[in-house]
């Protein structure tokens, strides 16, 4: 008896994916669905070094050190590499529960609420647990069918929960969560310190060349250096700015989105329960501490339904089937419930050192 | 018509006591054949606990469907150990410190070469699930879900009828044994 081999290109999972999400090279990318935003942080980055090393860069290794170019060369491919690490990567996106899970979790909601009567909607549903002496409340999400973990918030762009969400960034063009945090913190990081660099190189190759042909000559030679200075001034006082503002919230160990909804802060709240009260100790853990790989499992490949051909035995998971799209019940109606939806933290926050400036990011 | 498994045991002759052993021996290899034969009566889910922080670990609390199906003791080993692989992928320490340090230090680029702390450990965990499956679990007729295949929300077990039983409920692996040679031997004896 020879089994017949299907000869068809496999399905694989994030092909099935709920969510908004956009996925790129058979899966092994992820980002959110609008990227264009994303596309001008990669330009301004890209356009802006590449100015500089053209023009600025041949001057000042002669003139100054070769150090300079490479010093800036290694500024600009460790951003590049951490920004594309933030853009790609999951941020911990919770899979949605299926539908064994989330019918055994209604079943137990009921149990403790008792059933509401059909028309009526249900009342907020919330888990009371205590962490470290502190009483933190779990809620309900209508959309995954779960009750999120603490920290971990439902992103209305991506719709998707994400764990320890922090915000959905559109620069990025994804979530920053529990796996990318450490990334982005690190783009932002070494993006002020290219922007500082390329700036302060910039007005000392205008000072230095200005001084030999005068400043009006300068300018002409090198047009680029204009432009080069005008968005690393405005880049500097947004990403500065945002550096600055998630180097605080690291060493207090919160999120954006706990700093914006004012968790922790107040007379009648509680203290941060997941702060060790030590900056240092924050901080390891925050930016060093062990990375969780992601459960999504985008190439896992989806069993063939065909009848006739068996199934290939190299099955990557025996639980096969993805959450198909919300069956609906009694209770439960697909789209978010408003306590889910006027939470301020699934729109994108606005940087805190609020540029008016229009989309000048990058820098040099 | 059936036969108990004390019956079988009393009437077996050693040639038939090897075919017992090697049915039980291959009965982990029969156990995909079983899962599609037997009928899924019912999964229970153990749910994370927080008390801790967001550390993963799992509720010890023993469920009341699986009273009749597995000893609470030997449950309760099972997500302790669970939790304690979980709280050692988490473990903030200096190991974990040298690595992120280390992976910051190559812009991360020695990830796609290495594998982390947390990977392996999971590893290690999915082989533990799969050796308590084929030890504890699938002889009683359960079945654990590698949480991470839940995306880390919850254990599942999946708990199967056997179709094949004679209603009586022997304890250890010679359940599974029991009941599938009793059913043999029943035939045969017929």
């Amino acid at each position: 008896m020879s089994v017949m081999v299907v000869r068809k290109k496999v399905t694989r999972k994030w092909e099935k994916l709920p969510g908004r999400n956009t996925f790129c090279c058979d899966g092994r990318v992820m980002m959110a669905r609008q990227k264009g935003i994303f596309y001008l942080t990669l330009f301004l980055i890209l356009g802006t070094c590449t100015l500089f090393f053209a023009f600025e860069c041949r001057y000042l290794a002669v003139q100054l050190s070769p150090a300079i170019p490479v010093f800036a060369a290694m500024l600009f491919l460790f951003s590049m590499a951490t920004l594309l690490r933030t853009s790609f990567s999951d941020p911990g996106v919770i899979p949605r529960a299926l539908p064994d899970e989330a019918a055994f979790i209604e079943m137990e909601i009921e149990a403790t609420n008792g059933a509401v009567p059909q028309g009526q909607r249900p009342p907020p549903r919330i888990k009371n647990f205590q962490i470290n002496n502190q009483i933190v409340k779990l809620k309900y999400c209508y959309t995954c069918k779960i009750f999120r973990p603490p920290r971990a918030s439902h992103c209305s762009i991506c719709d998707n929960c994400v764990e320890r969400f922090d915000h959905h960034c559109p620069w990025v063009g994804n979530c920053v969560g529990k796996r990318n945090y450490r990334y982005f913190y690190l783009f932002i990081l070494s993006l002020s310190l290219l922007t500082i660099y390329v700036f302060a190189f910039n007005i000392v190759y205008v000072a230095l060349k200005s001084l030999k042909i005068g400043f009006l000559e300068t300018l002409k030679e090198t047009p680029g250096t204009v432009l080069e200075v005008l968005i690393c001034f405005f880049t500097l006082w947004s990403v500065v700015g945002l550096t600055g503002f998630h180097t605080f919230l690291v060493a207090l160990n919160q999120t954006t989105n706990e700093d914006i909804k004012g968790s922790w802060t107040g007379k009648n709240r509680v203290q941060n329960p997941y702060s060790h009260g030590n900056i240092v100790k924050n901080c390891c853990e925050v930016l060093c501490g062990p990375l969780p790989p992601s459960v999504l499992d985008r190439r896992g490949i989806l069993p063939l339904e065909e009848s006739g051909s068996r199934p290939p035995s190299t099955q990557e998971t025996s639980s096969s089937l993805l959450p198909q799209s919300p069956v609906p019940t009694d209770h439960l109606s697909s789209s978010e419930m408003p306590e889910d939806t006027s939470t301020p933290e699934e729109m994108p926050p606005p940087e805190p050192p609020e540029p008016p400036q229009e989309g000048t990011e990058a820098e040099k | 018509m059936w036969s108990s498994s004390a019956d079988l045991a009393a009437t077996t002759e050693p040639g038939q006591m090897a075919s017992l052993e090697a049915t039980e021996e291959t009965k982990v290899h029969n156990l995909q054949e079983l899962r599609r034969s037997a009928s899924l009566a019912t999964k229970v889910f153990i749910q994370r606990d927080y008390s801790d922080g967001t550390i993963c670990q799992f509720q010890t609390k023993f469920p009341p469907e699986l009273d009749s199906r597995i000893e609470r003791q030997l449950f309760e080993e099972t997500v302790k150990t669970l939790n304690s692989f979980y709280a050692e992928a988490e473990k903030i320490g200096g190991s974990s410190y040298l690595e992120g340090c280390l992976a910051c230090a190559t812009a991360y680029f020695i990830f796609l070469c290495m594998e982390t702390h947390y990977e392996k450990v999971l590893k290690k965990i999915s082989r533990y699930i799969q050796e308590q499956n084929e030890k504890i679990f699938a002889p009683r007729g359960l079945l654990l879900t590698d949480p991470v295949e839940r995306g880390m929300r919850v254990i599942e077990i999946s708990i199967y009828e056997d179709r094949c039983s004679s209603g009586s409920s022997s304890s250890g692996s010679s359940s599974g044994s029991g009941s599938s040679s009793g059913g043999g031997g029943g035939a045969g004896a017929r």
